[in-house]
């Protein structure tokens, strides 16, 4: 897994390259999100788009980062596919972040 | 409409690590294939064999003291998919079955739970879960309702 960041109107975008956030990676997804975000400012969008799978701890290490973010950065998602949205539904963790369909919905919204 | 007279249970062997769980997992699917089932279900499967899978492997497996394996078998009849898991690790905790509620997520974020979710997953997403000890062996029979 590779995470990819870029930044768009002071909003840094990080594209999870890598097919499963699930308990084999969670913790590298971790550190990861620690590491690229680490000493910046703003909003962090997490792109989703190419993960496929995620598993509850994949969930919870997700949950991890907004907490290591949090209080003065806020962490949104995008681009969640079918399974990964299933997720969040389920635990109904889609109530407690803000989600948006695509990266440019989001960025449309947060600007 | 699921192609069940094509279909053969099949049982799938794995190392019980983490890195594994991927792998066992694609290749349950693979074979399932043949069921012509939805994308939601197949994802429902998927799921349910992750968590299932993980609890195995952080709970029950670390007792054991040395490598070890767990097997899934599938097997589709009137009544749905039957996924078997088995493995030699510890018993569950008074031979029954963990019920927990869904963890509490209003609460604020410092408090947000990172985990307890993968039972109430389970649960939500089968028909039937059962629990089994026989032969110094865990027996973890779920049931989905899919190709209905």
């Amino acid at each position: 897994m590779e995470l990819v960041t870029s930044t768009q109107s002071d909003i840094q975008i990080v594209a999870v390259h890598g097919p499963r956030i699930d308990a084999a990676v969670a913790l590298m997804f971790k550190d990861g999100m620690r590491n690229i975000t680490e000493g910046r400012n703003g909003t962090v969008l997490l792109d989703l788009n190419q993960v496929d799978f995620i598993d509850s701890s994949g969930l919870g290490a997700i949950v991890a980062a907004m907490k290591d973010l949090s209080p003065d950065r806020r962490l949104v998602l995008a681009g969640l596919r079918p399974a990964v949205d299933k997720v969040f539904r389920l635990t109904r963790m889609d109530t407690v972040f803000g989600v948006f369909s695509t990266v440019e919905a989001a960025l449309t919204d947060l600007r | 409409m699921p192609n069940r007279e094509k279909f053969t249970s099949f049982t799938v062997s794995l190392a019980g690590v983490e890195t594994a769980v991927c792998n066992a997992i694609s290749q349950t699917a693979a074979q399932l294939a043949i069921l012509g089932l939805s994308e939601d279900e197949m994802i429902t499967i998927q799921l349910v064999l992750a968590e299932a899978l993980n609890n195995i492997i952080e709970h029950a497996l670390p007792y054991v003291g040395k490598p070890t394996g767990i097997r899934i078998k599938a097997d589709y009849n009137a009544c749905g998919l039957d996924l078997v898991i088995t493995d030699e690790g510890a018993p569950m905790r008074n031979h029954a079955l963990p019920n927990p509620p869904a963890p509490d997520i209003n609460v604020d974020i410092a408090m947000m739970p990172e985990g307890g979710f993968g039972w109430f997953m389970i649960r939500s997403l089968v028909q039937d879960v059962s629990y089994r000890r026989k032969d110094g062996l865990n027996h973890l029979t779920l049931r989905l309702a899919v190709g209905g």
